[in-house]
Protein backbone atom coordinates (compact mmCIF):
# COMPACT_ATOMS: atom_id res chain seq x y z
CA UNK A 1 0.00 0.00 0.00
CA UNK A 2 1.35 3.55 -0.98
CA UNK A 3 1.27 6.55 0.65
CA UNK A 4 -0.87 8.45 -2.04
CA UNK A 5 -3.56 5.18 -0.79
CA UNK A 6 -3.13 5.39 2.48
CA UNK A 7 -4.09 9.31 2.73
CA UNK A 8 -6.59 8.77 0.00
CA UNK A 9 -8.52 6.97 2.78
CA UNK A 10 -7.40 8.53 5.69
CA UNK A 11 -8.88 11.75 4.70
CA UNK A 12 -12.57 10.82 4.43
CA UNK A 13 -12.36 8.50 7.47
CA UNK A 14 -10.61 11.67 9.91
CA UNK A 15 -13.31 13.61 8.52
CA UNK A 16 -15.64 10.87 9.33
CA UNK A 17 -14.53 10.50 13.01
CA UNK A 18 -14.47 14.20 13.06
CA UNK A 19 -18.11 14.34 12.70
CA UNK A 20 -18.59 11.75 14.56
CA UNK A 21 -16.90 12.85 17.68
CA UNK A 22 -18.14 16.83 17.14
CA UNK A 23 -22.11 16.14 16.85
CA UNK A 24 -21.60 13.24 19.90
CA UNK A 25 -19.34 16.31 22.15
CA UNK A 26 -22.19 19.00 21.52
CA UNK A 27 -24.92 17.09 22.35
CA UNK A 28 -23.09 15.55 25.38
CA UNK A 29 -22.00 18.83 26.95
CA UNK A 30 -25.74 19.93 25.89
CA UNK A 31 -27.37 16.98 27.90
CA UNK A 32 -24.59 16.44 30.55
CA UNK A 33 -24.13 19.55 31.54
CA UNK A 34 -27.42 20.14 33.45
CA UNK A 35 -27.49 16.60 34.39
CA UNK A 36 -24.09 17.10 36.08
CA UNK A 37 -25.38 20.25 37.90
CA UNK A 38 -28.75 19.11 39.42
CA UNK A 39 -26.20 16.37 40.64
CA UNK A 40 -24.84 18.82 42.81
CA UNK A 41 -27.95 20.55 43.30
CA UNK A 42 -30.19 17.98 44.27
CA UNK A 43 -27.24 16.36 47.07
CA UNK A 44 -28.08 16.51 50.80
CA UNK A 45 -27.32 20.25 51.61
CA UNK A 46 -27.64 21.08 48.06
CA UNK A 47 -29.68 24.26 46.93
CA UNK A 48 -32.44 22.06 45.62
CA UNK A 49 -31.84 19.18 48.29
CA UNK A 50 -34.02 16.48 46.79
CA UNK A 51 -32.93 13.14 47.94
CA UNK A 52 -35.28 10.82 46.05
CA UNK A 53 -34.07 13.06 42.64
CA UNK A 54 -30.62 13.05 43.44
CA UNK A 55 -30.99 8.80 44.17
CA UNK A 56 -32.36 8.53 41.11
CA UNK A 57 -30.30 10.63 39.03
CA UNK A 58 -27.25 8.48 40.03
CA UNK A 59 -28.66 5.30 39.73
CA UNK A 60 -29.84 5.84 36.05
CA UNK A 61 -25.80 7.62 35.69
CA UNK A 62 -23.90 4.73 37.31
CA UNK A 63 -26.01 1.90 35.52
CA UNK A 64 -25.31 3.49 31.83
CA UNK A 65 -21.30 4.10 33.47
CA UNK A 66 -21.53 0.00 33.91
CA UNK A 67 -22.95 -1.01 30.75
CA UNK A 68 -19.55 -1.84 28.55
CA UNK A 69 -19.80 0.74 25.54
CA UNK A 70 -19.54 -2.16 23.03
CA UNK A 71 -22.40 -3.98 24.42
CA UNK A 72 -24.44 -0.49 25.07
CA UNK A 73 -24.11 -0.02 20.98
CA UNK A 74 -25.70 -2.81 20.53
CA UNK A 75 -28.43 -2.71 22.77
CA UNK A 76 -29.33 0.73 21.44
CA UNK A 77 -29.47 -0.71 17.58
CA UNK A 78 -33.07 -0.08 17.68
CA UNK A 79 -33.39 2.83 19.44
CA UNK A 80 -30.43 4.29 16.87
CA UNK A 81 -32.50 3.18 13.95
CA UNK A 82 -35.78 4.68 15.25
CA UNK A 83 -33.92 8.22 15.71
CA UNK A 84 -31.78 8.26 12.54
CA UNK A 85 -33.22 6.07 10.29
CA UNK A 86 -30.10 3.59 10.11
CA UNK A 87 -27.36 1.74 12.30
CA UNK A 88 -24.76 2.13 9.98
CA UNK A 89 -22.22 5.09 9.32
CA UNK A 90 -20.73 7.88 11.50
CA UNK A 91 -24.54 9.57 12.08
CA UNK A 92 -25.60 6.25 13.42
CA UNK A 93 -22.94 5.79 15.64
CA UNK A 94 -23.32 9.54 17.82
CA UNK A 95 -26.30 8.05 19.25
CA UNK A 96 -24.48 5.60 21.48
CA UNK A 97 -21.23 7.66 21.74
CA UNK A 98 -23.55 10.43 23.32
CA UNK A 99 -25.62 8.33 25.44
CA UNK A 100 -22.49 6.66 26.33
CA UNK A 101 -20.74 9.76 27.24
CA UNK A 102 -23.27 11.70 29.00
CA UNK A 103 -23.08 9.86 32.18
CA UNK A 104 -19.20 10.29 32.14
CA UNK A 105 -19.36 13.97 31.43
CA UNK A 106 -22.30 14.76 34.10
CA UNK A 107 -20.22 12.65 36.66
CA UNK A 108 -16.97 15.10 35.46
CA UNK A 109 -18.99 18.29 35.45
CA UNK A 110 -20.55 16.91 39.27
CA UNK A 111 -17.38 16.95 41.04
CA UNK A 112 -16.41 20.97 38.88
CA UNK A 113 -19.10 22.22 40.64
CA UNK A 114 -18.63 20.67 43.84
CA UNK A 115 -15.72 22.60 43.82
CA UNK A 116 -16.92 25.66 43.72
CA UNK A 117 -16.25 27.37 47.39
CA UNK A 118 -19.38 26.80 49.51
CA UNK A 119 -18.87 30.78 50.59
CA UNK A 120 -19.28 32.31 47.45
CA UNK A 121 -23.07 30.75 46.50
CA UNK A 122 -23.59 31.81 50.46
CA UNK A 123 -22.21 35.06 49.52
CA UNK A 124 -24.60 35.60 46.26
CA UNK A 125 -27.45 34.27 48.47
CA UNK A 126 -26.73 37.57 51.25
CA UNK A 127 -27.10 39.66 47.51
CA UNK A 128 -31.13 38.05 47.39
CA UNK A 129 -30.30 35.34 44.62
CA UNK A 130 -32.43 32.66 44.03
CA UNK A 131 -31.08 29.36 42.48
CA UNK A 132 -31.44 29.78 38.95
CA UNK A 133 -29.24 33.07 39.08
CA UNK A 134 -26.49 31.39 41.52
CA UNK A 135 -26.45 28.42 39.00
CA UNK A 136 -26.04 30.92 35.85
CA UNK A 137 -23.49 33.78 37.92
CA UNK A 138 -21.46 32.01 40.10
CA UNK A 139 -21.60 27.99 40.09
CA UNK A 140 -20.98 27.74 36.28
CA UNK A 141 -18.40 30.75 35.73
CA UNK A 142 -16.52 29.70 38.57
CA UNK A 143 -16.59 26.21 37.50
CA UNK A 144 -16.56 26.94 34.22
CA UNK A 145 -12.14 25.78 33.86
CA UNK A 146 -13.38 22.87 35.54
CA UNK A 147 -16.21 21.84 32.67
CA UNK A 148 -13.80 22.85 30.19
CA UNK A 149 -11.11 20.40 31.12
CA UNK A 150 -14.09 18.07 31.26
CA UNK A 151 -14.88 18.59 27.85
CA UNK A 152 -11.53 17.96 27.12
CA UNK A 153 -11.61 14.76 28.61
CA UNK A 154 -14.79 13.76 27.08
CA UNK A 155 -14.22 14.58 23.68
CA UNK A 156 -10.54 12.42 23.95
CA UNK A 157 -12.60 9.56 25.69
CA UNK A 158 -14.81 10.27 22.60
CA UNK A 159 -12.11 9.46 20.08
CA UNK A 160 -11.36 6.43 22.31
CA UNK A 161 -15.46 5.21 22.01
CA UNK A 162 -15.26 6.27 18.11
CA UNK A 163 -12.52 3.67 17.20
CA UNK A 164 -14.79 0.98 18.55
CA UNK A 165 -17.67 2.35 17.10
CA UNK A 166 -15.73 1.72 13.80
CA UNK A 167 -15.49 -1.66 14.61
CA UNK A 168 -19.27 -2.39 14.10
CA UNK A 169 -19.80 -0.54 11.23
CA UNK A 170 -19.46 3.19 12.94
CA UNK A 171 -17.04 4.36 9.85
CA UNK A 172 -14.20 7.17 10.56
CA UNK A 173 -10.72 5.70 11.74
CA UNK A 174 -11.74 2.64 13.65
CA UNK A 175 -13.40 1.12 10.61
CA UNK A 176 -10.53 2.06 8.66
CA UNK A 177 -8.08 0.21 10.99
CA UNK A 178 -10.20 -2.71 11.27
CA UNK A 179 -10.74 -2.87 7.75
CA UNK A 180 -7.28 -2.81 6.81
CA UNK A 181 -5.21 -3.27 9.61
CA UNK A 182 -6.46 -6.06 11.08
CA UNK A 183 -8.51 -7.81 8.63
CA UNK A 184 -5.56 -7.36 5.55
CA UNK A 185 -2.57 -7.58 7.70
CA UNK A 186 -1.87 -3.76 6.58
CA UNK A 187 0.36 -3.10 9.61
CA UNK A 188 1.70 0.08 8.62
CA UNK A 189 -1.30 1.27 7.58
CA UNK A 190 -2.68 0.20 10.50
CA UNK A 191 0.56 2.20 12.39
CA UNK A 192 0.22 5.44 10.56
CA UNK A 193 -3.55 5.32 11.77
CA UNK A 194 -2.85 4.95 15.10
CA UNK A 195 -0.13 7.48 15.29
CA UNK A 196 -2.83 9.88 13.50
CA UNK A 197 -4.76 9.44 16.32
CA UNK A 198 -2.05 10.02 19.00
CA UNK A 199 -1.82 13.27 17.18
CA UNK A 200 -5.36 14.28 17.37
CA UNK A 201 -5.54 13.31 21.14
CA UNK A 202 -2.40 15.08 21.69
CA UNK A 203 -3.21 18.25 19.99
CA UNK A 204 -6.75 18.44 21.75
CA UNK A 205 -5.50 17.99 24.86
CA UNK A 206 -3.10 20.97 24.69
CA UNK A 207 -5.97 23.30 23.31
CA UNK A 208 -7.90 22.34 26.17
CA UNK A 209 -5.36 23.22 28.68
CA UNK A 210 -5.01 26.10 26.94
CA UNK A 211 -8.45 27.51 27.17
CA UNK A 212 -7.98 25.96 30.60
CA UNK A 213 -5.65 28.24 31.33
CA UNK A 214 -6.85 31.42 29.62
CA UNK A 215 -10.47 31.07 31.37
CA UNK A 216 -8.81 30.51 35.29
CA UNK A 217 -8.31 33.59 37.50
CA UNK A 218 -7.41 31.21 40.25
CA UNK A 219 -4.49 31.43 42.39
CA UNK A 220 -2.49 28.69 40.15
CA UNK A 221 -2.86 27.80 36.23
CA UNK A 222 -5.75 25.19 36.08
CA UNK A 223 -4.47 22.92 33.51
CA UNK A 224 -1.43 21.09 33.56
CA UNK A 225 0.12 19.98 29.85
CA UNK A 226 -0.46 16.35 29.97
CA UNK A 227 1.28 14.67 26.93
CA UNK A 228 1.81 11.64 27.68
CA UNK A 229 0.63 10.97 31.95
CA UNK A 230 -2.68 10.03 30.47
CA UNK A 231 -5.31 10.12 27.75
CA UNK A 232 -6.50 7.08 25.28
CA UNK A 233 -3.88 7.35 21.98
CA UNK A 234 -5.09 5.21 19.71
CA UNK A 235 -7.87 1.97 19.30
CA UNK A 236 -6.13 -0.02 22.27
CA UNK A 237 -5.80 2.67 24.82
CA UNK A 238 -9.47 3.31 23.87
CA UNK A 239 -10.26 -0.19 25.35
CA UNK A 240 -8.43 0.12 28.40
CA UNK A 241 -10.34 3.95 29.17
CA UNK A 242 -13.65 2.60 28.47
CA UNK A 243 -13.18 -0.36 30.81
CA UNK A 244 -12.20 1.97 33.23
CA UNK A 245 -15.24 4.46 32.44
CA UNK B 1 -31.84 49.07 63.34
CA UNK B 2 -31.44 45.13 64.00
CA UNK B 3 -33.23 43.09 67.05
CA UNK B 4 -33.68 39.50 67.64
CA UNK B 5 -35.83 38.58 70.64
CA UNK B 6 -35.28 35.26 72.19
CA UNK B 7 -33.28 33.98 69.05
CA UNK B 8 -32.04 30.13 69.05
CA UNK B 9 -30.81 28.04 67.06
CA UNK B 10 -30.51 24.29 67.51
CA UNK B 11 -28.92 21.92 64.81
CA UNK B 12 -29.69 18.37 64.70
CA UNK B 13 -27.42 15.83 62.83
CA UNK B 14 -28.03 11.81 63.47
CA UNK B 15 -30.00 12.13 66.81
CA UNK B 16 -27.60 14.95 68.59
CA UNK B 17 -28.46 18.04 69.67
CA UNK B 18 -26.08 21.23 69.68
CA UNK B 19 -27.71 24.33 70.59
CA UNK B 20 -25.89 27.25 69.16
CA UNK B 21 -27.80 30.12 70.27
CA UNK B 22 -29.93 29.55 73.48
CA UNK B 23 -31.89 32.67 72.97
CA UNK B 24 -30.36 35.74 72.68
CA UNK B 25 -31.65 39.27 72.16
CA UNK B 26 -29.95 41.40 71.00
CA UNK B 27 -30.44 45.45 69.94
CA UNK B 28 -28.76 47.04 67.43
CA UNK B 29 -29.66 50.53 67.37
CA UNK B 30 -29.31 52.64 63.90
CA UNK B 31 -26.10 54.31 62.93
CA UNK B 32 -24.38 52.23 65.44
CA UNK B 33 -21.25 50.07 65.09
CA UNK B 34 -22.51 46.98 66.95
CA UNK B 35 -19.51 43.80 68.06
CA UNK B 36 -20.43 40.54 69.08
CA UNK B 37 -16.96 39.32 70.64
CA UNK B 38 -16.43 35.55 71.84
CA UNK B 39 -14.34 32.67 71.48
CA UNK B 40 -15.15 29.98 68.48
CA UNK B 41 -17.97 28.30 69.15
CA UNK B 42 -19.95 30.69 71.36
CA UNK B 43 -22.54 31.32 68.79
CA UNK B 44 -21.32 34.41 66.93
CA UNK B 45 -21.15 33.03 63.93
CA UNK B 46 -24.65 31.28 63.79
CA UNK B 47 -25.85 34.70 65.01
CA UNK B 48 -24.65 37.19 62.66
CA UNK B 49 -26.35 34.25 59.82
CA UNK B 50 -29.04 34.49 61.71
CA UNK B 51 -29.59 38.08 60.95
CA UNK B 52 -30.09 37.62 56.82
CA UNK B 53 -31.59 33.90 57.24
CA UNK B 54 -28.54 32.40 56.00
CA UNK B 55 -29.09 30.34 58.86
CA UNK B 56 -32.59 30.36 59.72
CA UNK B 57 -33.65 30.08 63.50
CA UNK B 58 -35.28 27.39 65.14
CA UNK B 59 -37.39 29.98 67.13
CA UNK B 60 -37.57 34.02 68.03
CA UNK B 61 -37.65 36.82 65.82
CA UNK B 62 -35.23 38.93 64.28
CA UNK B 63 -36.36 42.06 62.68
CA UNK B 64 -34.37 44.48 60.24
CA UNK B 65 -35.18 47.76 59.51
CA UNK B 66 -38.31 47.56 60.33
CA UNK B 67 -39.29 44.53 58.85
CA UNK B 68 -39.77 40.69 60.20
CA UNK B 69 -37.44 38.28 58.05
CA UNK B 70 -38.60 35.31 60.68
CA UNK B 71 -42.26 35.90 59.38
CA UNK B 72 -40.78 36.07 55.70
CA UNK B 73 -40.95 32.34 53.74
CA UNK B 74 -38.41 30.79 52.28
CA UNK B 75 -35.29 28.21 53.97
CA UNK B 76 -31.87 28.26 54.36
CA UNK B 77 -31.03 27.78 51.05
CA UNK B 78 -34.97 28.48 49.13
CA UNK B 79 -35.58 31.77 50.04
CA UNK B 80 -38.42 33.01 49.05
CA UNK B 81 -39.12 36.54 46.93
CA UNK B 82 -39.89 38.97 49.61
CA UNK B 83 -37.01 37.56 51.74
CA UNK B 84 -34.65 37.72 48.73
CA UNK B 85 -35.57 41.61 48.54
CA UNK B 86 -35.01 41.85 52.15
CA UNK B 87 -31.64 40.51 51.46
CA UNK B 88 -30.68 43.42 49.08
CA UNK B 89 -31.03 45.84 51.74
CA UNK B 90 -28.58 44.42 54.18
CA UNK B 91 -24.59 43.92 52.63
CA UNK B 92 -22.47 41.42 53.94
CA UNK B 93 -18.50 41.00 54.42
CA UNK B 94 -16.94 37.95 55.04
CA UNK B 95 -13.96 36.80 56.90
CA UNK B 96 -12.21 34.87 53.54
CA UNK B 97 -14.02 37.77 50.96
CA UNK B 98 -15.83 35.06 48.57
CA UNK B 99 -15.13 37.24 45.41
CA UNK B 100 -15.59 35.51 42.26
CA UNK B 101 -12.21 34.49 40.86
CA UNK B 102 -14.42 34.40 37.31
CA UNK B 103 -14.59 38.27 37.50
CA UNK B 104 -12.97 41.13 37.73
CA UNK B 105 -13.24 43.64 40.57
CA UNK B 106 -15.79 45.77 38.68
CA UNK B 107 -17.68 43.18 37.79
CA UNK B 108 -17.74 41.57 41.90
CA UNK B 109 -19.18 44.68 42.79
CA UNK B 110 -21.84 44.45 39.98
CA UNK B 111 -22.87 41.55 40.64
CA UNK B 112 -25.26 42.41 43.74
CA UNK B 113 -26.84 44.99 41.07
CA UNK B 114 -27.06 42.33 38.53
CA UNK B 115 -29.21 40.61 40.38
CA UNK B 116 -30.93 43.56 41.47
CA UNK B 117 -31.59 44.55 37.78
CA UNK B 118 -29.87 47.48 37.08
CA UNK B 119 -28.62 47.82 33.59
CA UNK B 120 -25.13 47.95 31.99
CA UNK B 121 -24.49 51.74 32.30
CA UNK B 122 -26.06 52.56 35.79
CA UNK B 123 -23.88 49.47 37.06
CA UNK B 124 -20.46 50.62 35.89
CA UNK B 125 -21.45 54.09 37.61
CA UNK B 126 -21.90 52.83 40.71
CA UNK B 127 -19.40 50.17 40.73
CA UNK B 128 -16.80 53.15 39.97
CA UNK B 129 -17.97 55.19 42.55
CA UNK B 130 -18.20 52.56 45.12
CA UNK B 131 -14.28 51.26 43.98
CA UNK B 132 -13.48 55.04 44.64
CA UNK B 133 -15.17 55.09 47.87
CA UNK B 134 -12.86 52.11 49.43
CA UNK B 135 -9.94 53.44 47.26
CA UNK B 136 -9.40 51.30 44.86
CA UNK B 137 -10.20 53.05 41.80
CA UNK B 138 -7.50 51.70 39.96
CA UNK B 139 -8.25 48.51 39.99
CA UNK B 140 -11.11 47.89 38.23
CA UNK B 141 -9.92 45.53 35.94
CA UNK B 142 -7.81 43.86 38.22
CA UNK B 143 -9.06 39.96 39.15
CA UNK B 144 -9.13 38.90 42.66
CA UNK B 145 -6.06 36.68 42.42
CA UNK B 146 -4.31 40.13 41.54
CA UNK B 147 -4.89 41.39 45.12
CA UNK B 148 -3.37 41.12 48.43
CA UNK B 149 -5.98 40.55 51.37
CA UNK B 150 -6.48 43.75 52.76
CA UNK B 151 -7.96 44.88 48.91
CA UNK B 152 -9.74 41.79 48.59
CA UNK B 153 -11.70 42.84 51.85
CA UNK B 154 -12.38 46.38 50.51
CA UNK B 155 -13.54 44.86 47.05
CA UNK B 156 -15.59 43.02 49.14
CA UNK B 157 -17.31 45.84 51.13
CA UNK B 158 -17.71 47.40 48.51
CA UNK B 159 -19.31 44.96 46.70
CA UNK B 160 -21.91 44.56 50.15
CA UNK B 161 -22.92 48.58 49.51
CA UNK B 162 -23.58 47.80 46.43
CA UNK B 163 -27.24 48.11 46.94
CA UNK B 164 -27.20 50.92 48.94
CA UNK B 165 -27.97 49.02 52.15
CA UNK B 166 -29.01 50.51 55.80
CA UNK B 167 -27.47 47.95 57.72
CA UNK B 168 -23.73 46.06 57.56
CA UNK B 169 -22.78 42.45 58.12
CA UNK B 170 -19.19 41.80 58.82
CA UNK B 171 -18.39 38.27 59.60
CA UNK B 172 -14.74 38.73 60.93
CA UNK B 173 -14.38 40.40 58.28
CA UNK B 174 -10.85 41.42 59.69
CA UNK B 175 -9.74 37.81 60.95
CA UNK B 176 -7.74 36.67 57.81
CA UNK B 177 -6.11 39.90 57.87
CA UNK B 178 -2.61 41.18 59.32
CA UNK B 179 -2.71 43.84 62.22
CA UNK B 180 -1.80 46.57 60.05
CA UNK B 181 -4.48 45.94 57.21
CA UNK B 182 -6.93 45.00 60.04
CA UNK B 183 -6.79 48.56 61.06
CA UNK B 184 -7.01 49.91 57.71
CA UNK B 185 -9.81 48.04 56.52
CA UNK B 186 -11.90 48.81 60.45
CA UNK B 187 -11.07 52.43 59.59
CA UNK B 188 -12.63 52.03 56.74
CA UNK B 189 -15.87 50.69 58.36
CA UNK B 190 -15.82 53.22 60.63
CA UNK B 191 -15.62 56.08 58.24
CA UNK B 192 -18.25 54.46 55.91
CA UNK B 193 -20.94 54.52 59.43
CA UNK B 194 -19.84 58.09 59.63
CA UNK B 195 -20.51 59.51 56.19
CA UNK B 196 -23.54 56.38 55.12
CA UNK B 197 -24.82 56.65 58.35
CA UNK B 198 -24.59 53.00 58.14
CA UNK B 199 -25.55 50.42 60.96
CA UNK B 200 -22.44 47.85 61.42
CA UNK B 201 -23.08 44.77 63.16
CA UNK B 202 -19.90 42.78 63.00
CA UNK B 203 -18.78 39.69 65.10
CA UNK B 204 -15.38 39.08 66.01
CA UNK B 205 -13.04 37.23 68.54
CA UNK B 206 -10.16 39.60 68.61
CA UNK B 207 -11.07 42.77 71.45
CA UNK B 208 -8.77 45.00 69.39
CA UNK B 209 -11.49 45.35 67.03
CA UNK B 210 -14.64 45.97 69.73
CA UNK B 211 -11.76 48.63 71.37
CA UNK B 212 -11.31 50.33 67.82
CA UNK B 213 -14.43 50.43 66.15
CA UNK B 214 -17.08 49.43 67.98
CA UNK B 215 -19.50 51.79 70.07
CA UNK B 216 -21.46 49.26 71.73
CA UNK B 217 -20.61 45.16 72.10
CA UNK B 218 -21.81 42.54 73.41
CA UNK B 219 -20.09 39.33 75.04
CA UNK B 220 -21.29 35.75 73.51
CA UNK B 221 -20.37 32.45 75.71
CA UNK B 222 -22.02 29.13 75.20
CA UNK B 223 -25.29 30.52 72.76
CA UNK B 224 -25.83 33.46 75.47
CA UNK B 225 -25.01 37.08 75.71
CA UNK B 226 -23.74 37.47 78.88
CA UNK B 227 -23.01 41.38 78.88
CA UNK B 228 -23.85 44.14 76.69
CA UNK B 229 -24.02 47.64 76.45
CA UNK B 230 -22.38 51.08 75.12
CA UNK B 231 -18.91 50.30 75.71
CA UNK B 232 -18.53 53.55 77.66
CA UNK B 233 -21.56 52.57 79.91
CA UNK B 234 -19.41 49.14 80.88
CA UNK B 235 -16.24 51.02 81.54
CA UNK B 236 -17.89 53.15 83.85
CA UNK B 237 -19.90 49.56 85.22
CA UNK B 238 -18.11 47.99 88.20
CA UNK B 239 -17.47 44.02 87.44
CA UNK B 240 -18.05 44.52 83.71
CA UNK B 241 -16.28 41.62 82.19
CA UNK B 242 -16.62 43.21 78.85
CA UNK B 243 -14.34 46.08 80.60
CA UNK B 244 -11.83 44.37 81.84
CA UNK B 245 -11.49 42.61 78.71
CA UNK B 246 -11.20 45.54 76.87
CA UNK B 247 -8.27 46.75 79.16
CA UNK B 248 -6.17 44.37 81.22
CA UNK B 249 -4.14 45.83 83.97
CA UNK B 250 -4.34 42.16 85.87
CA UNK B 251 -0.17 42.24 85.46
CA UNK B 252 -0.38 45.35 87.47
CA UNK B 253 1.36 45.17 91.22
CA UNK B 254 -1.27 44.53 93.62
CA UNK B 255 0.52 46.49 96.58
CA UNK B 256 2.13 45.90 99.97
CA UNK B 257 0.53 44.75 102.52
CA UNK B 258 -1.85 47.23 105.25
CA UNK B 259 -2.19 49.50 102.32
CA UNK B 260 -5.18 49.68 100.11
CA UNK B 261 -5.35 49.48 96.32
CA UNK B 262 -8.30 51.63 94.02
CA UNK B 263 -8.46 50.81 90.56
CA UNK B 264 -9.78 54.47 88.90
CA UNK B 265 -10.94 55.01 85.74
CA UNK B 266 -11.39 58.13 84.05
CA UNK B 267 -13.00 58.97 80.47
CA UNK B 268 -12.95 62.06 78.45
CA UNK B 269 -12.54 65.34 80.50
CA UNK B 270 -11.55 64.27 83.49
CA UNK B 271 -8.42 62.52 82.10
CA UNK B 272 -7.03 65.62 81.58
CA UNK B 273 -7.21 66.57 85.25
CA UNK B 274 -4.08 66.08 87.66
CA UNK B 275 -6.13 64.44 90.46
CA UNK B 276 -3.33 62.18 91.73
CA UNK B 277 -1.52 65.36 92.63
CA UNK B 278 -4.07 67.12 94.05
CA UNK B 279 -5.25 64.09 95.95
CA UNK B 280 -1.59 63.70 97.45
CA UNK B 281 -1.45 67.80 98.31
CA UNK B 282 -5.43 68.02 100.06
CA UNK B 283 -4.69 64.74 102.07
CA UNK B 284 -0.77 64.64 102.39
CA UNK B 285 -0.78 61.25 101.32
CA UNK B 286 2.14 59.50 99.71
CA UNK B 287 0.22 57.58 96.59
CA UNK B 288 1.72 54.71 95.03
CA UNK B 289 1.25 54.17 91.30
CA UNK B 290 0.99 50.34 90.75
CA UNK B 291 0.11 50.53 86.92
CA UNK B 292 -1.79 53.08 84.57
CA UNK B 293 -2.85 53.29 80.38
CA UNK B 294 -4.25 54.50 78.53
CA UNK B 295 -6.57 54.49 75.41
CA UNK B 296 -8.65 55.46 73.00
CA UNK B 297 -11.95 53.46 72.60
CA UNK B 298 -14.95 53.94 71.25
CA UNK B 299 -13.65 57.56 69.89
CA UNK B 300 -12.88 58.69 73.41
CA UNK B 301 -10.02 58.74 75.74
CA UNK B 302 -9.54 56.63 78.15
CA UNK B 303 -7.68 55.87 80.97
CA UNK B 304 -7.47 53.55 83.99
CA UNK B 305 -4.89 53.51 86.76
CA UNK B 306 -4.01 51.58 89.99
CA UNK B 307 -2.97 53.25 92.94
CA UNK B 308 -1.86 52.46 96.18
CA UNK B 309 -2.94 54.54 99.40
CA UNK B 310 -0.97 53.53 102.74
CA UNK B 311 -3.83 52.48 105.52
CA UNK B 312 -7.00 50.27 105.13
CA UNK B 313 -10.02 50.96 103.62
CA UNK B 314 -11.43 52.88 106.74
CA UNK B 315 -8.48 55.01 106.72
CA UNK B 316 -8.85 56.22 103.26
CA UNK B 317 -13.07 56.49 103.15
CA UNK B 318 -13.00 60.33 102.60
CA UNK B 319 -10.01 60.52 99.88
CA UNK B 320 -11.86 57.89 97.77
CA UNK B 321 -15.14 60.08 98.31
CA UNK B 322 -12.51 62.94 96.74
CA UNK B 323 -11.91 61.48 93.89
CA UNK B 324 -15.59 60.11 92.85
CA UNK B 325 -16.85 63.63 93.71
CA UNK B 326 -14.05 64.59 90.60
CA UNK B 327 -16.25 62.16 88.27
CA UNK B 328 -13.93 59.62 88.44
CA UNK B 329 -14.91 55.43 88.82
CA UNK B 330 -13.14 54.39 91.40
CA UNK B 331 -13.58 50.56 92.46
CA UNK B 332 -11.70 49.36 95.59
CA UNK B 333 -10.14 46.07 95.25
CA UNK B 334 -9.17 45.71 98.63
CA UNK B 335 -7.05 46.43 100.95
CA UNK B 336 -4.26 44.14 101.43
CA UNK B 337 -3.47 41.47 104.15
CA UNK B 338 -5.94 41.10 106.68
CA UNK B 339 -6.64 45.32 107.25
CA UNK B 340 -10.14 45.87 108.25
CA UNK B 341 -11.99 46.30 104.70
Amino acid sequence: MTWDEMWALMGPATQETFQMVGVSAVFTVLLGLPLGILLVLTDKGGLLANRAVNKGIGFVVNLARSVPFIILMIALISFTRWLVGTSIGWQAATVPLTIGAIPFFARLVETSVREVDGGLVEAVQSMGAGTWTIVRKTLLPEALPGIVASITTTVITLIGYSAMAGTVGGGGLGTLAVNYGYQRFETAFMWAIVAELVIIVTAVQLIGDFAVRRLSHRGRTGGRTRLFGRGPAGPAAGDKDLVAS
Amino acid sequence: MITTTDLTKVYRSRGREVTALAGVDLHVRPGEVYGVVGTSGAGKSTLIRCVNMLERPTSGTVTVDGAELTALSGGENRAGRELREARRRIGMVFQHFNLLSSRTVQQNVELPLEIIGLDRTQRRRKAAELLDLVGLGDKARSYPNQLSGGQKQRVGIARALAGDPKVLLSDEATSALDPETTRSILKLLRDLNQQLGLTVLLITHEMDVIKSVCDSAALMRGGRVVESGELTDLLAKPGSELARELFPLSEFGTGHAGSTVLEITFQGDTSAQPFVSQLARTYQIDINILGAAVETIAGRMVGRMRVELPGGHQDNVVPIGYLREQGLQVDVLGAVDGAVA
